[in-house]
């Protein structure tokens, strides 16, 4: 006689916004598999139509809490596109420096409050407080420390105040860049410290390979995340380029019945997106710290166990502290200036791309000529990994079913699967499908 | 002498960003751990496995009540909690989401023709005493931080909070940032509800209002200044005005 296995996760803990699981094997027959998407919808690129192109940032920024800078990047760049305004040296390189707290500060809380619990056999951080005060203190320092960082350049980091269109509202001082690059500069044994626990826990990440379509941004200069264009990779490593402008023709949106957000797919039925797949495509321009921590612990592209998505996240917050030290430097002895906003120099459509913690970003605008947005759309990340993760289901149930595993067992593989890919689920159920008007 | 049991918190969250949550982690070590110590944190879905269905001392919501089947979870939220508190601007006014409010094609612009598929169902975004009472308001997109700690701090005492009802113009004036509209852009200042110590505009953006408005706010002079001194459309001028204010204004 066959299995029988029932498991229901009703609103999943410790990601960001409502998803579930559901599977139902009778007699070793899998009746359903699936991972739902129930968010409650919100409309924004039906929010921002007749709006001021000054203020489409503050607005879908409001998207996501946890990536609000990736929005608000991803938003001033479109509409930047779409307006012909060229920025300065200077706003690049602080908007690259504020991206990078982005990414740092949201893997800090991925790995050390959502993820390691699992792996320490913890149904929470808090309850590691007891046992793990250390670690618990230590990720939150981190998780300070990049809140300050991102603050000084984005005025705060839930909902960044000074990027806007053309530049910045207001540049941090040289003082306050010394200052902060000091602060990051001290917590280097704190990174250390992070490596040896993740290498300590590393044994417990589950092993299961499932290769599949890997996309992120790529750019000439550096490992892409403020800008460049879309590169996907396979596990055979052969590669294909797509433009940001043609950035519909590889995200494919699609409607499901089991999702309030829209899947995606591109050369197979999904892709991944997020840091393993920024990992898989573009990681000759890692930090050298970065790699020798990867190599340490055997991870090499193309990598296909999903689950290490989160030892790519902690990889990625080597190569940002350390870029980010370069970055200060560069800025420090540069000087900063306060520049005026670069203008508009016409009206029309634009869209970008930016690598967010959980994976590339496509916002899109069009304008009219009194600069109020007529047409949106958002593509975020974890939309583009809803068709993944199921794919990942669909492979990883038979296996554990083959295995002599509980129920109970089952359920913490396929949640922590979902865990690994680190959903912003909240982010996710705001996408549309508008024809734009060319 | 076994010690006194410490009051227990939960973390409920409707439709939002979650921004709210974040800037609940972003104390830092000292201020958190010491919080730890004064309150049990029971329920925390983003953050935590464990719930406690049985009764909590208090419980905070985030988000929107934007769907007829979340009447009942806020209802089971208020029926368990001693003491509720709606965190951040969705929960306490509707926030950035009842910009919707004012449009009747939100659904299909987004779903287009799978608009009707009734998961996609979405009805007007309302703040969470729509359906349940709430005991304080912690206002702000997102939300202030330091006055959820006020809040807490003061129900931890026995004490309660008094959110100020003046508007934010004062808290720019008092920390001397210069007015918006002398730098050529405009504000909502005037009509905003303080508590948050004006950041926008010292960080050289305009207020938008995403505390509220005080009350009775003088809307129509907020639209007059705005076209008069700012050279906004009216239709912009009215636009601008619901910003985070939808719910507040016709």
């Amino acid at each position: 006689m066959g299995q029988n296995i029932h498991i229901d996760v009703h609103h999943l803990t410790r990601v960001e916004g409502h998803g579930n699981i559901l599977v139902n094997v009778t007699d070793g027959v899998v009746e359903q598999c699936e991972w739902q998407v129930p968010e409650a919808p919100r409309f924004f690129e039906a929010m921002v139509r007749g709006r001021h192109y000054s203020e489409v940032a503050r607005i879908v920024s409001r998207i996501c809490g946890i990536c609000s800078i990736g929005h608000t990047l991803a938003s001033v760049k479109a509409t930047e596109t779409a307006l012909g305004i060229e920025i300065t040296p200077q706003t690049r390189k602080l908007r690259t420096l504020l991206k990078h707290a982005e990414n740092f500060d949201s893997h800090v809380l991925h790995v050390y409050i959502l993820v390691a619990p699992d792996l320490l056999g913890a149904p929470s951080a808090f309850a590691l407080v007891p046992t793990h005060a250390e670690v618990v203190a230590r990720a939150l320092r981190l998780k300070r420390l990049a809140h300050e960082w991102g603050s000084l350049i984005g005025g705060r980091t839930t909902h960044p105040t000074t990027v806007l269109p053309g530049g910045f509202s207001k540049v941090p001082t040289v003082a306050e860049l010394e200052a902060m690059r000091a602060k990051l500069a001290e917590a280097v044994p704190d990174l250390d410290a992070t490596l040896a626990t993740i290498t300590a826990l590393a044994p417990a990440i589950p092993a299961f390979q499932r290769p599949t379509e890997y996309m992120a941004l790529t750019s000439d200069e550096e490992y892409g995340l403020y800008d460049g264009y879309i590169q996907t990779i396979l596990a055979d490593g052969s590669r294909a380029r797509y433009e940001v402008a043609d950035y519909r023709s590889c995200t494919n949106e699609y409607v499901s019945p089991q999702s309030t957000a829209k899947f995606t797919k591109n050369r197979l039925d999904s892709y991944a997106v997020g840091a393993l797949a920024r990992f898989n495509v573009n990681y000759d321009q890692l930090h050298p710290k970065a790699k020798e921590f990867a190599e340490s612990l055997g991870m090499s592209p193309v990598c296909t166990n999903p689950y290490f998505n989160s030892v790519a996240q902690v990889v990625e917050i080597v190569h940002s502290a350390y870029e980010a030290l370069r970055l200060f430097d560069e800025l420090i002895a540069d000087g900063v200036v306060e520049e005026p906003l670069v203008q508009p120099s016409r009206w029309g459509t634009g869209a970008s791309a930016v690598e967010v913690p959980r994976g590339i970003l496509f916002h899109e605008y069009a304008y009219d000529d009194e600069g109020l947005c007529t047409d949106a759309n958002c593509i975020i990340p974890t939309n583009q990994n809803h068709a993944n993760i199921q794919a990942d289901f669909d492979a990883l149930l038979p296996e554990l079913m083959a295995s002599e595993k509980t129920e109970d067992e089952m359920r913490l593989a396929l949640e922590m699967l979902v865990r690994a890919y680190d959903p912003c689920i909240s982010c996710s159920t705001h996408n549309l499908d508008v024809e734009f008007i060319r | 002498m076994p010690e006194a049991p410490k009051p227990t918190l939960a973390f409920f969250d409707f439709a939002s960003c979650e921004g709210c949550q974040i800037e609940f982690t972003n104390y830092g070590d000292e201020a958190t751990l010491e919080l730890l110590k004064h309150i049990d944190i029971v329920e925390f879905r983003e953050a935590m496995t464990e719930t406690s269905p049985g009764r909590i001392d208090i419980a905070l919501v985030e988000g929107s009540f934007t769907r007829e089947e979340d009447r009942a979870r806020l209802q089971d939220i208020r029926h368990r909690a001693k003491v509720v508190i709606a965190y951040g601007a969705c929960a306490c006014t509707g926030g950035i989401n009842a910009l919707k409010n004012h449009q009747d094609d939100f659904a299909e612009y987004v779903y287009g023709a799978d608009a009707s598929m009734p998961h996609l169902r979405s009805g007007t975004a309302r703040p969470i005493s729509a359906a349940i009472k709430v005991d304080y308001e912690v206002l702000g997109c997102p939300m202030s931080k330091e006055e959820l700690l006020n809040v807490l701090s003061n129900l931890l005492h026995g004490t309660r909070y008094i959110a100020p009802t003046y508007p934010v113009c004062v808290q720019c004036k008092r920390r001397e940032t210069v007015c918006r509209f002398d730098e050529g852009d405009y504000c909502m200042g005037q009509v905003a509800r303080a508590g948050c110590g004006a950041p926008c505009p010292a960080d050289g953006i305009p207020c938008e209002a995403c505390r509220g408005f005080v009350e009775d706010a003088n809307l129509p002079a907020l639209e007059k200044v705005l076209v008069e001194r700012a050279g906004f459309s009216q239709t912009r001028a009215v636009g601008k005005s619901r910003m985070f204010t939808a719910n507040l204004r016709s």
